[in-house]
């Protein structure tokens, strides 16, 4: 089998593990602004979920939370007679998403304190609600500063997708694998394996620093 | 209790050992021009900050308009007021801050109807027109569009003024509205609030080390120390013959 004849089911997977960075990336992303902005509550419950949340997921391996989601659960839920079994997808991304936002739920929360309390006070002043506050003073200056942390997570994020070819999924690393069993041609597939995964971390990296420019273009007005 | 719009009564506050306000007792009248000054610590800005709502109280009251600002009468008894009475009062004062505040991911424009349209409920529309009219008054209707970074300290702090002026308080309160300001550009600052003091009936309260400034503009000027009063009067009383000590030693200092 020459090397090139490798491409195709490589490409096949690459577009999967594409889909998976980008389903997770997004549902990362929405849970780290719950959880972020959760976590700096007054509510106290929705705190301590929030802080659970956070704890749980960056507490413990991502591997072990994509296991439990697909081979636990669906264990879980038949001792109390709810089918809770899940696609391979599914539960890859709630795994890869579920993971993520926690770390992002970090970087939303450093972001919003490090807005200066100066802006709160000139917003109280003018009578803005706390709601009004967060949502159309404080979140939108923040947005520029986490966006840095955020390009790293989905790159991290884009990476950690190879994991879910442990529980059958036809990621990228799964497909490399398959192909290394039929043909032990180990040095030429993890060589592309590797030059795959850097040319989708090169463009992710780049989508990035587009999203980047845009979020904080008011930062760079009339320079 | 006379035509007082502003009340201190025995009011105290701490930050934490420190006390900075002695059990102050303070009034200013409706549409009157009162300069604070003095050293620095001594309670002065922490008076406008109470007024905002920016820092609670630990004994005593603060009357605005004749109502407790701090308090809510209930069942007879005043007790801590909640959020609904606090913003009630609120509307009722503006502030323009030191360091000017603005909001830097907003246009000028945005940053002076932004809270008309979405505290008052005005229309976009009406809050525009509101806005350009008071960028009129400051000398800065061609720069609507810009954001604040592009501005001068001294046209920023303009643009403070103008969005602190389109909720239509009743009480304006100044905080060193010029100190963060390169020498150079304090003069446009004070011409606009000098203008502001002439021609509106806005109750006007400013911590200023303008002396020359609180001089022209002020009806009274109140010199404060560690926490109260030390001596207030006419700026002609206080700034030609204080009849205080340290009012005079602050003074000399100041303007030496």
């Amino acid at each position: 089998m020459h090397w090139s004849e490798y491409l195709l089911p490589l490409t096949e997977g690459a577009w999967v593990t594409v889909q998976l960075t980008v389903y997770s990336t997004i549902l990362g992303g929405v849970l780290a602004f719950v959880f972020g902005i959760g976590k700096l509550s007054s509510n106290l419950a929705i705190k301590s979920v929030s802080v659970g949340y956070i704890e749980v997921f960056r507490g413990t391996s991502l591997l072990v939370q994509l296991f439990w989601l697909y081979f636990a659960l669906p264990l879980a839920g038949m001792a109390i007679g709810i089918d809770l079994r899940l696609p391979p997808v599914v539960a890859g991304v709630l795994a890869l998403g579920l993971n993520i936002g926690a770390y992002g739920a970090e970087v939303v929360r450093g972001a919003i304190q490090s807005v200066h309390q100066n802006q709160r006070e000139a917003a109280r002043a003018l009578n803005f609600t706390p709601r009004q506050t967060l949502f159309n003073i404080v979140i939108p200056q923040a947005i520029p500063e986490m966006m840095p942390s955020f390009g790293n997570l989905a790159v991290q994020n884009l990476k950690d997708t190879a994991l879910v070819s442990l529980i059958s999924l036809g990621d990228l690393t799964f497909r490399a694998e398959q192909i290394r069993n039929f043909t032990q041609d180990s040095t030429t597939i993890y060589t592309l394996l590797l030059l795959m995964y850097f040319g989708m971390a090169v463009v992710l990296t780049i989508i990035m620093r587009i999203v980047e420019r845009f979020a904080g273009r008011w930062r760079m007005a009339g320079s | 209790m006379t035509d007082a719009i502003i009340r201190f009564d025995k009011v105290v506050k701490r930050f934490g050992d420190l006390t900075v306000l002695d059990e102050l007792d303070f009034e200013v009248k409706k549409g009157e021009k009162v300069s604070i000054i003095g050293p620095s610590g001594s309670g002065k800005s922490t008076v406008l900050r109470i007024l905002m709502t920016l820092e609670g109280i630990d004994g005593g009251v603060v009357y605005v308009d004749g109502e407790p600002l701090w308090h809510e009468l209930r069942e007879g008894a005043l007790l801590p007021a909640g959020e609904g009475h606090l913003r009630r009062m609120r509307s009722k004062l503006g502030m323009v801050f030191q360091q000017f505040n603005l909001f830097p991911h907003m246009t000028v424009m945005r940053n002076i109807t932004e809270a008309p349209v979405k505290v008052l409920g005005l229309s976009r529309k009406d809050a525009h027109l509101r806005a350009e009219e008071l960028l009129d008054l400051v000398g800065l209707a061609d720069q609507a569009k810009k954001f604040p970074h592009q501005l001068s300290g001294g046209q920023q702090q303009r643009v403070g003024i103008a969005r602190a002026l389109a909720m239509r308080p009743s009480i304006l309160l100044f905080d060193e509205p010029t100190s963060a300001l390169d020498p150079e550009l304090v003069g446009e600052v004070l011409t606009v609030i000098g203008r502001l003091a002439e021609e509106h009936d806005l109750t006007m309260l400013l911590v200023t080390h303008e002396m020359r400034f609180a001089r022209e503009i002020s009806d009274r000027v109140c010199f404060f120390d560690r926490g109260q009063i030390r001596e207030e009067g006419t700026p002609e009383e206080l700034f030609t013959d204080p009849s205080e000590d340290r009012t005079r030693e602050f003074l000399k200092a100041i303007l030496d």
